[in-house]
């Protein structure tokens, strides 16, 4: 369909993931611009700011995925993330340290980690065929609290609470990505590793997560989110798509969580406190409620957020650490986080990915935007 | 015996805390259908501004106590104008995250008005204590539970006798039907939060009372009051206050029992034990002891 790009003649061209070739050139060529970026000379605070992106993408993209696609509201995202945070670190921990470790490799911890995390989803989910609405919201905020308990008091996996132990190793097949080597001759660094590595599980993570929002089950999702008694007299079976709803976006955290700390070195019970599911939710709210390219703005938007303001505080009035400002720039950052959720909400329920369809379709159309 | 006992008034004073802010809770989702998740800063709120006015001014504590309510009941009618006006008809869990937000950003900025310092709020009551028997009270739980008892049934008065409090059942029931009968849903929709605001300072005022004091850690205890809403049933008053006592004594029996009886729960296990209550009536009932059961139409 030359030069008739709004015309689809089969349900597998409206569904594509691409509608025409220029997407899809755009969209590779901007691939191969981000797996270019870390050789660009990227400082290592941007490179490690941008591999959690990444991965912070990869629990924003579960939680949309219970939450935005099926509607299934869950506070307990935290909790998730750090089951499988912790299932990897037992994994491939240390065998001879203070804590569980087994020194596994990558290979088998990380899709560990992911299992684990959805197996907790499938114990929870039956809750969510009973509860609906705020109340499974509540239940799940619930859940924060008893994992944090749990996580605190469960020291030989943990370390404890304000001890931690170690993330999960970042060791495939014998090959350190947490340590400085060569790729087919090219000095990498630490850093360019793990951003690589955090891009091409995003990468393609973030494709399953959309052929599987554009099959069947996404459907039975959307259906479910927007009137579930009509789905179910439609034929969807709400007990199996809840289930698998919670599944695999437990399976989504439990991933994200085990590679969210593994650039800080070590992790602690509280880490997976309320906050951290808050901060999740704001990545689905601001990037956009069901949609896969809304997470990952959403994640970015909020991952660099504080590291802009760090570096702009300088600018601003009354912004600064000690004596030099009233609020110091965390406390700023805190107040926008929290404001920008209210905002968004309020004037952009789409988030971010709303407004880039917008831009799209105002240049689309230039200069007869009307 | 009187170690029960001692457990018993300890979950009675939580009781009487989680009742003030699960009425609160309730007295706005009843009326706005919204669940809001900012009572943790408008109770930290109004704690400051009692510890504000009483400590650092020195005015009278009850006069305080009035201005700080009043205070606090000012914001919740901002917030209710500004932020969730707005948003009258959206879905009922972005409202909900939506006062999340709010209450990150007012808890900032209390939060650094608190400083690093406990503060107290200059109360009448200080560590003064009763005996009854061999059991020891403090004076300060005995003016919780009094207050919260006087509340509660004021509440469930005005919501039956008065012609506001069957203004906000109407608006509650339907809001579009109310409209039509003549009530201003806006303005029933600012008194919900007016009087939420208003609740929320006095448990504010009443957590920093004794030896907890006002740290920036106290908002804590406003999200324990949400099981407490929830195990009553989100929209009912006299649900609240059975579900504050549900959670208060679980509280309270554990933080006395479970380190001896129990000890491979974990330390600190009462402070998860709300949750676990919660869960445990949920699955149970999954509208709450005395919630309206949703009647659904496709």
């Amino acid at each position: 369909m030359r030069g008739r790009p709004n015309l689809y003649t089969s349900y597998e061209a409206d569904g594509a993931i691409f509608p025409t070739a220029t997407q899809k050139v755009t969209f590779w060529l901007g691939v191969a611009g981000m797996v270019a970026l870390p050789f660009l000379g990227l400082s290592r605070v941007w490179l490690i700011l941008l591999a959690t992106t990444f991965v912070a993408a990869i629990g924003a993209i579960g939680l949309n995925l219970v939450t935005g696609y099926a509607g299934q509201i869950s506070l307990g995202h935290a909790f998730f993330l750090g089951v499988g945070c912790y299932t990897g670190a037992a994994l491939s921990g240390d065998p001879g340290g203070s804590v569980i470790g087994m020194g596994l490799d990558m290979l088998i911890w990380l899709p560990a980690a992911g299992l684990v995390a959805a197996l907790a989803g499938v114990i929870v989910a039956p809750v969510a065929l009973r509860l609906k609405g705020l109340y499974l919201a509540l239940v799940t905020l619930g859940l924060v609290f008893l994992g944090e308990h749990i996580f605190r008091n469960w020291e030989s996996l943990t370390g404890g609470g304000g001890v931690g132990r170690k993330p999960p190793v970042l060791s495939l097949l014998g090959w350190r990505f947490d340590q400085p080597g060569a790729i087919a001759g090219i000095e990498v660094s630490k850093e360019q590793q793990i951003y690589l590595l955090t891009f091409i599980l995003l990468l393609i993570l973030g494709f399953a997560a959309k052929n599987l929002a554009r099959s069947k089950v996404g459907r039975a999702f959307a259906a479910i989110r927007d009137r579930d008694i009509a789905a179910d007299v439609m034929g969807v079976n709400l007990t199996w798509y809840k289930v698998v709803a919670f599944a695999v976006s437990s399976f989504y955290a439990g991933v994200a969580g085990s590679l969210y700390f593994a650039t800080t070195g070590f992790v602690e019970p509280a880490s997976f406190n309320l906050l951290l599911s808050i901060l999740f939710i704001a990545m689905v709210v601001i990037g956009g409620a069901s949609s896969i390219a809304g997470s990952i703005m959403g994640a970015a938007f909020v991952t660099l957020l504080p590291q802009i303001i760090d570096s702009t505080s300088d600018f601003l009035p009354l912004i600064g650490d000690g004596s030099a400002g009233v609020l110091s720039p965390a406390q700023f950052e805190r107040i926008l986080f929290g404001l920008l959720i209210v905002i968004f909400l309020i004037f952009e329920p789409l988030g971010l990915y709303g407004i880039w369809i917008r831009v799209r379709n105002y240049w689309k159309a230039w200069p007869f935007s009307y | 015996m009187t170690q029960f006992l001692q457990a018993t008034v300890a979950g009675l004073s939580l009781a009487s805390i989680y009742a003030l802010l699960a009425l609160g809770f309730v007295l706005i989702y009843k009326s706005t259908q919204v669940l809001s998740f900012a009572h943790p800063a408008l109770m930290v709120f109004g704690a400051y501004f009692v510890s504000y006015f009483a400590v650092t001014i020195g005015l009278d504590f009850w006069l305080s106590l009035a201005l700080a309510m009043a205070l606090t009941a000012l914001l919740g009618a901002v917030i209710e104008r500004l932020a969730l006006r707005p948003m009258v008809g959206k879905p009922l869990f972005s409202m909900a995250i939506l006062t999340i937000g709010l209450d990150i950003a007012i808890r900032v900025v209390v939060n650094d008005l608190i400083g690093l310092n406990l503060r107290g709020v200059g109360d009448p009551w200080g560590f003064s204590t009763v005996k009854l028997g061999d059991v020891v009270i403090e004076t300060r739980v005995i003016a919780m539970f009094i207050t919260a008892v006087v509340v509660t049934v004021a509440l469930l008065l005005f919501f039956r006798y008065s012609k506001v409090g069957l203004a906000m059942r109407a608006t509650a029931a339907d809001q579009e039907v109310a409209l039509a009968q003549g009530i201003s849903v806006h303005r029933i929709f600012a008194l919900a939060w007016i009087f939420g605001g208003a609740l929320a300072a006095l448990a504010g005022m009443f957590t920093s009372t004794g030896p907890a004091g006002l740290s920036p850690t106290s908002w804590i205890v406003a999200l324990k009051a949400l099981p407490a809403i929830v195990v009553g049933g989100l929209d009912s008053v006299h649900g609240a206050v059975v579900g504050a006592l549900i959670i208060g004594l679980a509280e309270g029996y554990t933080s006395t029992y479970q380190a001896t009886a129990m000890p491979w729960l974990g330390s600190n296990f009462s402070q998860v034990v709300p949750y676990l209550v919660m869960l445990i009536v949920l699955l149970a009932k999954p509208y709450g002891l005395f919630g309206t059961e949703e009647v659904e139409r496709v």
